[in-house]
């Protein structure tokens, strides 16, 4: 037995997992980027080159999709980040009612995206919704909050993150706990107030945290489908169209070439902007 | 090799082997449901058995088969099952419905369902542009040379015909593309049926004076959108009658063709005059109807399948609903734009054929009408040669039969062209939300139906 069969030998307990890994997602993966170049209904195929990609970028719904995506993304994930940190720290202090409140604000996570879409939406309706109704108690007159184009987005933005902050607060309360008690100590001692312990301990050293929220929170957002779709299903016109719902339409629409494309295009753009960001996060993190 | 290697060996490629097996036996169901469909009960050879049994002595009842139909959920279902009924009376042929989403997501269903080979037995989808996009030679049984294609409306077959085949039936009524309105609104306020486009707008005018909302308009269900821009075809139809073909053939736009841009211009109108209901793009469908049938808002632009689901939730109200076709801008040229029937098609590689062509046959016969009928009201006439309809349909059908009788008709353009974009919805919602301008709101739509041209492969695209 010379050093190549022992190295061998390892390997082939590999070979299962990786068919499996391979079937069902490298040569998806692969395929689709064939297909993207493709005329394709399914049944039938032609080679075009890089037209579907063209007639994408063509699309004018596709400039609204970009931003939207851009912004649904970057907003719910920095919302997220801080108000993840500020009940983070909130609930890893001395209160009495920890546990039930560390279970309200996580509750949200455990319903489904298309429940908490059909909820809002019979919330926020302009006249019958209860927010509206709420506001117009105290004698605000509530804004229509998916039918105006200059709001939609930022209406559906405000519900991902009430669903979503649920994680990141429990991302960040583990980060926070795992910090040593002795800096704290030390910090009292040398006569630092809860503002001082929050911003040079608190902030820094649960750094690790903060990227893990940060990272999946803004992947979330950049493939982020079926609250949209249940809530304004890209409307009023496109106005709250993300990538994935213009994808999707142009699958429904029989595109499959074309949608496959848009695909091809979201993963890039996901991996353009969610590779160096790691990159960056994971440099700057500060050791314990 | 040790006993570990081996016995390594020996685990991984049981692994594999358990691997390649699990795939195997799923390919294998999927060529099943290729070829067999998966609901059917019975075994398959009794089945093969009961088919020649049929063909030779078609009258008697044969051996039980189970069919399987796929429809979608916001039909009325009273008629069909009433059909389905005596069909399994009389034939043995029991059918199994099998419900899918209507509205925006029921292409995507018939269309994934068809290319993974998992279609139902009968297909309920629409005719026209819809249709032809699914490549029925592909998947459907052609009825070209049944026996009774001849009582088939000509102007019907049009719309499940590719390449000279006709490949469906009937599936119901024909409807119209038209105005509902409550017409105790119309007799309070003197109104008459206006014949121009102009005479319409000063009825709205009037009806907004007296406190009622003119036009309903429910745009959170993005297709009731696209109502004022379809049932304006009869109008394009009457000024351009080769602008189909033209606009098949690349030759004709919407945007630079002024007769076809006017329809995204009323569609705005409404909107810019102030006619629509307060919060139009939080209203539903539902919402728009109950606004109807209870009076607060007079007119609803909308089909007339419609006219069930008024007759269902507000039965005392449904005689107060009218109907009148879309005007143009002259008295001279008006008319209705009617939506053909959608279709039944029969699914190819069912192994039930010969017992579904008996359905097809039963479902447009003179008998199964009238078995129809006792069950459901019809909306409009229906496309078969020699049916009249009873004396005691809805008032707002009576209406629409005028329009058939006096011959003063069109089918809707996407039972006449292949293309149909499919982000009209979206692009009227924006017109007549006022978000973007008509002349945009076309262009964008002449850029959307490039993208279906192309991928239907038309000539001259």
């Amino acid at each position: 037995m010379g050093q190549m069969s022992k190295k061998n030998y390892s390997y082939t307990f590999l070979i299962p997992a990786a068919l499996i890994y391979g079937i069902l997602f490298l040569l998806p993966t692969i395929l689709s980027f064939f297909f993207s170049m493709t005329w394709w209904t399914l049944t039938d195929w032609e080679f075009i080159g890089f037209e579907n990609f063209m007639t994408f970028f063509k699309e004018p719904s596709l400039k609204i999709g970009f931003k939207n995506t851009l912004l649904y993304a970057f907003l719910t994930s920095g919302l997220k980040v801080v108000f993840g940190l500020l009940l983070g720290t909130f609930l890893s202090s001395k209160i009495k009612t920890k546990g039930f409140l560390r279970s309200m604000i996580f509750f949200p996570n455990l319903l489904s995206n298309v429940a908490v879409g059909i909820a809002f939406a019979s919330m926020m309706h302009p006249s019958k919704g209860i927010i509206n109704a709420g506001l117009s108690a105290i004698g605000i007159k509530g804004p229509d909050w998916l039918g105006d184009p200059r709001i939609a987005l930022l209406s559906v933005i405000l519900v991902d993150v009430w669903r979503g902050v649920g994680i990141a607060t429990v991302i960040y309360i583990a980060g926070i706990m795992s910090i040593p008690r002795q800096y704290y100590e030390a910090l009292m001692i040398d006569g630092g107030n809860k503002w001082q312990s929050f911003l040079h301990i608190t902030v820094p050293l649960s750094r690790p945290a903060m990227n893990t929220v940060i990272i999946l929170s803004l992947i979330g957002g950049l493939r982020s489908f079926d609250l949209v779709w249940v809530l304004t299903k890209g409307g009023p016109g496109f106005t709250t169209d993300l990538l994935a719902s213009i994808v999707y339409k142009q699958y429904s629409a029989g595109f499959y070439g074309l949608s496959t494309a848009g695909n091809v295009m979201l993963f890039i753009a996901v991996a353009i902007i969610a590779f160096p960001l790691y990159m960056f996060l994971t440099k700057s993190e500060v050791d314990l | 090799m040790s006993k570990k290697h081996i016995i390594s060996l020996l685990v991984c490629i049981i692994m594999l082997v358990g691997i390649v097996a699990g795939c195997s036996s799923k390919t294998s169901t999927d060529s099943n449901t290729n070829s067999n469909e998966p609901d059917v009960t019975t075994p398959a050879e009794q089945n093969d058995e009961t088919n020649e049994t049929a063909d030779e002595t078609s009258d008697t009842p044969a051996e039980p088969v189970t069919v399987s139909l796929l429809i979608d959920n916001q039909a009325e279902l009273s008629g069909i099952e009433a059909v389905i009924d005596a069909i399994e009376e009389k034939f043995n042929i029991s059918t199994e419905i099998d419900l899918r989403p209507g509205g925006d997501e029921s292409d995507n269903v018939v269309k994934t369902r068809l290319a993974t080979g998992d279609m139902a037995d009968l297909c309920f989808y629409n005719s026209g542009s819809l249709f032809m996009a699914l490549n029925p030679p592909e998947h459907f049984v052609d009825l070209t040379d049944e026996p009774y294609m001849d009582t088939i409306d000509e102007s019907f077959k049009l719309t499940v015909t590719v390449d000279g085949r006709v490949y469906g039936i009937p599936s119901g009524t024909a409807i119209a593309g038209a105005w509902l309105y409550n017409k105790k609104i119309y007799e309070e306020l003197g109104l008459s049926i206006p014949k121009t486009w102009e005479q319409l707008m000063d009825n709205c005018e009037q009806i907004k004076e007296a406190g009622i909302t003119p036009v309903l308009a429910s745009y959170r269900d993005s297709w009731t959108a696209q109502l004022i821009l379809l049932a304006d075809y009869y109008n394009v139809h009457a000024q351009l009658p080769t602008f189909a073909e033209d606009y098949t053939a690349n030759k004709a736009k919407f945007s630079t063709t002024p007769i076809a841009l006017r329809g995204f211009e009323k569609l705005q109108e409404v909107h810019t005059r102030g006619f629509l209901n307060q919060d139009f793009l939080a209203t539903t469908y539902e919402d728009a109807l109950k606004m109807l049938a209870e009076g607060e808002g007079a007119h609803y632009p909308m089909l007339s399948f419609a006219l069930p689901v008024i007759a269902e939730n507000y039965p005392d109200k449904i005689d107060d609903i009218g109907l009148f076709a879309q005007p143009g801008d002259s008295e001279d040229t008006y008319g209705l734009t009617v939506w053909m029937p959608g279709g039944v098609y029969l699914n190819k590689h069912s192994e039930h054929v010969d017992a579904l062509k008996k359905w097809a046959e039963f479902y447009v016969s003179r008998e199964g009408i009238d078995v129809y009928m006792s069950a459901q009201k019809p909306q409009g006439p229906f496309a078969i040669k020699g049916i009249e309809l009873p004396d005691d349909v809805w008032p707002a059908v009576k209406d629409t039969t005028a329009y058939f009788d006096a011959g003063n008709t069109a089918p809707a353009l996407e039972f006449i062209s292949p293309l149909k974009g499919p982000n009209l919805p979206q692009i009227c919602v924006e017109v007549g939300s006022g978000i973007t301008s008509p002349k945009a709101g076309a262009e964008a739509y002449d850029a959307d139906v490039e993208k279906q041209a192309k991928q239907l492969n038309l000539p001259g695209w």
